[in-house]
């Protein structure tokens, strides 16, 4: 547990010409990606982008075969364990066990990150706090709704303090206001805690204005750069514009 | 401290998976009934029909129920193996195995210790089952319910590995039929749970090899000697080759750059 001190200045992720083929259908090609600490970088792209093959790489799922990913300067391949402890993941279709209780499931997974109960009872207490659902520690939580669990999922992966946090399109089937409010919270995280933040989406609205935006689109990088940059160099004037221009622009 | 990190995991997965199982009351309940059922029913009426003569462990001679109890106990930790190799696929799916891979440590010793988690409960359904046989009239000696327990740890492995590795190579197990016809049944009726091997070599020839050399009908004979305070050094040994050979092939599936993840995880 705790941050990688010595790389403090490394970035939280880098991706070098990072290229994954299923047989010969190309998934990601010569894909570059870097995000600084208290970066919060949406990834943009529709459904069959790559954005899930790009989450795979990260979390180790497949090997890259070809170009290199580090996380917080420690080589997902060569130094994969200490890479592993930087980092936070929230999966696309839940990972909780409905049977256990929201405290059995926090406990289970700070314990795979090797956490005593104490510790892990103290951290849990201020993620859980900090996403006001302390009191509903000893629920089931099959009991609760899909913009809570959401919330339970995400101070999961930050009970470890990982240096990046990746939320694979988190935000999927909820309503507007959890949406909102789960937008909001991981803003204020990076915001608050300096925290490099990796969000794959396909909803535009999800978007801050000083976010990194990156585009994804047929397994290639399109854009890559503040919002207001990307606007610019795009000159359109909404995300959404800019968005169908590079991906269906491109496409015909 | 490194070793702290690897014991606070190892407590973590199995007491997730104890808690999991009694939560499940159906599952705990279910788990007991089948082979009660095998118990009760099956081997009562079988009693007259199938004499047992008296062979090691048994120092005489013995009613059918006694014979099969063992085998029942196998049974339990296939049972228990295949659904848990199930879950496993089941939670690929739903993405806490995903959740476990991610834990900043070796794969080997993650899945090893979903293994050792999945035997902790077979043993546990194991005890249950002995503790119901008991008050039906099989007992065998208060010291081999002693040291039946490492043999069911050995066997529960063996059998939770042989899961994990259709987990790593099965891409769908679509409903628990399929298990059954393909797995349970051929590897419970082709072994020495429900007949003793010179019994089968008598009626079929094929019959008595594949059992032999079947991995469950050593798994049930380790069980059999140790519950009469006896140790089986061949079942031990094949036993436990079963158990490396599984398991190897199963981190090999499991490993994200040789094994089947690829094939499977597209999307």
């Amino acid at each position: 547990m705790g941050r990688c001190v010595k790389t403090m200045k490394k970035p939280a992720l880098e991706i070098e010409q990072l290229s994954f083929a299923y047989g010969k259908k190309k998934a990601l090609d010569h894909v570059n990606l870097t995000i600084q600490p208290a970066e919060c970088c949406i990834l943009l792209g529709p459904n069959g982008a790559g954005k899930s093959t790009l989450f795979a790489l990260i979390t180790r799922l497949y090997d890259c075969r070809e170009g290199r990913i580090a996380l917080c300067g420690f080589d997902i391949k060569r130094e994969s364990l200490k890479a592993l402890a930087t980092l936070g993941v929230v999966f696309q279709q839940t990972t909780l066990d409905p049977d256990l209780t929201v405290l059995q499931n926090l406990r289970y997974h700070a314990a795979l990150h090797g956490m005593s109960r104490k510790q892990a009872d103290q951290r849990i207490q201020q993620e859980l706090e900090r996403f006001e659902m302390y009191h509903r520690r000893k629920e089931k939580v099959r009991q609760l709704n899909g913009g809570h669990k959401r919330r339970v999922e995400i101070a999961r992966a930050l009970l470890h303090k990982p240096q990046l946090l990746l939320l694979d399109e988190p935000t999927v089937g909820l309503d507007m206001s959890s949406r909102q409010s789960i937008v909001a919270h991981v803003h204020a995280l990076v915001k608050d805690d300096k925290i490099a933040v990796l969000w794959a989406t396909h909803l535009v609205d999800e978007i801050y204005p000083d976010d990194k935006l990156v585009i994804l689109h047929q397994g290639k990088i399109k854009a890559n750069g503040v919002v207001s940059d990307v606007l610019q160099k795009t000159g359109t004037e909404t995300i959404r514009e800019a968005f169908s221009h590079l991906t269906e622009g491109m496409a015909s | 401290m490194r070793i702290f990190h690897y014991w606070r995991a190892l407590s973590g997965i199995v007491s997730r998976e104890v808690w999991r199982f009694l939560y499940q009351r159906e599952r705990f309940i279910a788990a007991l009934v089948r082979p009660l059922v095998w118990l009760f029913v099956f081997a009562a009426g079988f009693r007259s029909t199938l004499g047992i003569a008296i062979t090691p462990p048994y120092e005489t001679y013995i009613l059918y129920e006694v014979y099969i109890t063992p085998g029942l106990l196998g049974m339990i930790q296939l049972f228990n193996g295949m659904q848990s190799s199930l879950s496993m696929v089941y939670d690929r799916e739903m993405g806490s195995m995903r959740i476990l891979m991610v834990a900043p440590l070796p794969r080997g010793f993650l899945l090893m210790a979903k293994l050792v988690a999945g035997t902790f409960v077979s043993i546990l359904q194991a005890y249950a089952f002995l503790g119901i046989a008991w008050l039906y009239g099989i007992q065998p000696p208060l010291d081999g319910l002693l040291w039946v327990f490492p043999a069911l740890v050995l066997s529960g492995m063996m059998l939770g590995a042989l899961g994990l590795l259709l987990s790593s190579f099965i891409k769908q197990l679509e409903n628990f039929a399929g298990v059954m016809n393909f797995v349970i049944f051929p590897m419970f009726f082709m072994s020495t749970a429900l007949y003793p091997l010179w019994k089968i070599k008598e009626s079929s020839e094929w019959l008595y090899w594949v059992a032999q050399y079947n991995p469950f009908s050593q798994a049930v004979e380790l069980i059999r000697f140790a519950l009469y305070g006896q140790l089986n050094q061949y079942a031990l040994v094949y036993t436990g080759a079963a158990f490396v050979i599984f398991m190897l092939l199963a981190i090999l599936g499991y490993n994200p750059s040789k094994g089947m993840m690829m094939r499977k995880g597209r999307g």
